[in-house]
């Protein structure tokens, strides 16, 4: 492939090709449906460029393995499903904990249990609370385009080693299938932060350890301090989101990923029945852009909120508005995608009974 | 005057924590022996378990890295696949082994992973304090197996050395114990025999080691070595199981 060209691609296919151009030197995962295309790519791209694919056993192991190349000091990552990314919550809380680089692709899929293989959003909870133990977060993004699918999933393996932390891509179904002509382009070289804590043998220096257990409970609340001070640097420098016709809105339909799409959609249509409605799309669901939230309700007095969940990120926008501003909910929960044309009907519901 | 006994390089000067009569630390010396003799120091990693061991780089004076209780297997995949050119060994009890770990560890084994693990069976949960380990013995007491354990109803002891050695990727494969000297010494050769298999790229290499836990089979040092000798070693008999001496192809 050329450096830069414009050229139509699979969701699936540029996550794996924006990992190869971002350095990536391990993938390591296991199969699970709708996220099979990645590991099949990577099996195949990987050994053209002489790198490191390898399926492991389970996702147990494979994150496992991700933790044993990141602590060697190479770029690694793996990529799932939510029963899978449910398996791999024990080593995010170690990535975390011993803070490792490593970049983890999430197609979220319906659930709870087995569920089914549609596209959902029902693992937004899981993803931005820290799905596994202990007092952690981690970046998640939540791309809408194969565009930013690419990009993000370039730009997480800096993000990972600048903050030295798991950082998750937060995709569904749709996403991962989904068609779209892209740029793909090579990563743009920046500094990164010297790798001082590898492991690769204590030649002509000090032998070193990486480990999360802590016994000393002042020195462990030491570590939770110095890992917080971390995440509000990440607060501060971190949201990201997109707004779309929000200037002149007294109606914001909030949404992310496959659902923003959709709610895109949505306010065209309803605009050109002559409806103010905006829509407010969060890139980064951790850190969540709350101040960029809030800064919203100056100017427009509803917010809809619509998932492809039984609602969840609602709680955010909630917290984020603090009671300023009445605060809607729609969802779709169970793999179904409801058209724009559903959505725009709830806009005009709301529209109506707010008497906008 | 001749020195004839100092402490390997690879250890730090830090007093072992374990129980008196515990064998993780004559397997520490025997491993840090080895890594000196064989001069692996500036490109050897060691993967500690959760368990008893889980502070063992607080004495190893080598690159070392926490694995989750099980783990080791596939952290040690991980370094191995990025840094071919280093050394890697797990360390790990029986729990963590052959419990909570065994898929890890059977496929790390099956897959040929060049990496070396050392296995430490003393046959109970010692740091939990004593509970059931896969590897307990029939009729033995634990604290989760108050009647002695039962065929029947906590299952068999499970050996998964043997099964190990069935595996074609697996190189290297036995059993030794540190029951008595010369069984120490034996242990100490068969540790560096794995390492060599690692060193020629034949593959996945495992010691078990039998090893006594006075603390939590409720004797005294000295009966525990007795126990190791006249029980434990009637379960698990010692021995090379496997041993391949040429590079195998794709
Ligand atoms: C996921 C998880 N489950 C349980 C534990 C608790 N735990 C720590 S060590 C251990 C077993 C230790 O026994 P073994 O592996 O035989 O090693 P030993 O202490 O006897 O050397 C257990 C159950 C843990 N740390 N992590
Ligand atoms: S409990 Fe057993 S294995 Fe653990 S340190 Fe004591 S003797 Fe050793």
């Amino acid at each position: 492939m050329n450096k830069r060209e414009t050229i139509l691609m699979k969701g699936a296919d540029a996550i794996g090709e924006a990992a190869v151009r971002a350095g990536c030197s391990c993938y390591f995962g296991y199969p699970i449906t709708p996220q099979n295309e990645i590991p099949e790519y990577m099996s195949r791209r990987m050994d053209e460029v002489g790198r490191v694919f390898l399926q492991g056993e389970s996702e147990i192991a494979s994150i496992n393995m991700v933790l044993g190349a990141a602590a060697a000091g190479v770029r690694a990552m793996t990529s799932s499903s939510s029963p899978g990314i449910s398996l791999k919550q024990e080593g995010l809380s170690f990535l975390a904990a011993m803070e490792l680089p490593a970049v983890i692709i999430n197609i979220n899929r319906g659930g709870p249990g087995l569920g089914n293989i549609a596209p959902s959003q029902g693992d937004y909870y899981q993803a931005t609370r820290g799905g596994g133990h202990g007092d952690y977060r981690m970046p998640v993004y939540a791309p809408a385009t194969i565009q930013e699918l690419y990009d993000f999933t370039m730009e997480s393996f800096d993000v990972a080693d600048i903050y030295r932390t798991p950082v998750m891509i937060l995709g569904d179904g749709m996403m991962g299938q989904l068609v779209e002509p892209i740029i793909v382009h090579e990563r743009e070289e920046i500094d990164l932060p010297p790798k001082d804590y590898i492991l690769n043998g204590a030649q002509e220096r000090p032998s070193r350890i990486i480990k999360s257990l802590i016994l000393d409970t002042r020195e462990m609340e030491e570590h939770n301090w110095k890992l917080k001070r971390k995440y509000d640097l990440m607060r501060t420098l971190l949201p990201r989101y997109e707004e779309f016709m929000t200037d002149d809105a007294k109606l914001v339909i909030i949404a992310y990923g496959t659902a923003a799409r959709i709610a895109k959609g949505a306010v065209k249509r309803v605009r050109s029945n002559g409806l103010k409605v905006g829509l407010f799309r969060p890139i980064t669901v951790w850190p969540f852009p709350d101040e960029a939230v809030l800064s919203l309700t100056k100017k427009s007095k509803v917010f809809l909120v619509f998932e492809m969940s039984t609602g969840q990120m609602v709680d955010d926008v909630r917290l984020a508005v603090s009671g300023r501003v009445d605060c809607e909910f729609y969802g779709r929960p169970g793999g179904i995608i409801p058209s724009p044309q559903e959505i725009s009907r709830i806009i005009e519901r709301y529209w109506m009974q707010k008497e906008l | 005057m001749k020195k004839i006994f100092s402490r390997p390089e690879c250890l730090k000067p830090t007093p072992f924590h374990y129980c008196p009569g515990c064998g993780h630390s004559i397997l520490h010396r025997l491993v840090a022996e080895v890594i000196d003799e064989m001069n692996l120091r500036g490109r050897i990693i060691g993967i500690p378990p959760a368990g008893c061991a889980v502070l063992a780089y607080d004495y190893f004076d080598i690159d070392m890295c926490e694995a989750a209780h099980g783990r080791g297997c596939a952290v040690a995949t991980g370094f191995k696949r990025s840094r071919p050119e280093c050394i890697i060994f797990t360390y790990q009890g029986d729990g963590d082994m052959a419990a909570i770990g065994t898929a890890e560890t059977l496929h790390a084994a099956n897959r040929g992973e060049n990496i070396t693990s050392i296995f430490v069976n003393n046959a109970v949960y010692g740091m939990t304090g004593g509970q059931m380990a896969p590897t307990t013995i029939l009729g033995q007491k634990t604290t989760t197996s108050p009647f002695g354990r039962r065929s029947n109803v906590e299952g068999y002891p499970l050996k998964i050395t043997e099964i190990i050695s069935t595996l074609p990727g697996a190189a290297y494969v036995a059993r030794t114990s540190l029951a008595t000297p010369a069984k120490v010494m034996a242990t100490k050769k068969t540790i560096k025999k794995a390492f060599e298999t690692q060193l020629a790229g034949l593959g996945y290499s495992l010691v078990e080691v039998l090893s006594p836990c006075p603390t939590n089979w409720k004797i005294s040092s000295i009966e525990s070595f007795k126990y190791l000798e006249e029980r434990l070693e009637l379960e698990y008999p010692l021995g090379v199981m496997k041993e391949v001496t040429t590079e195998k192809g794709s």
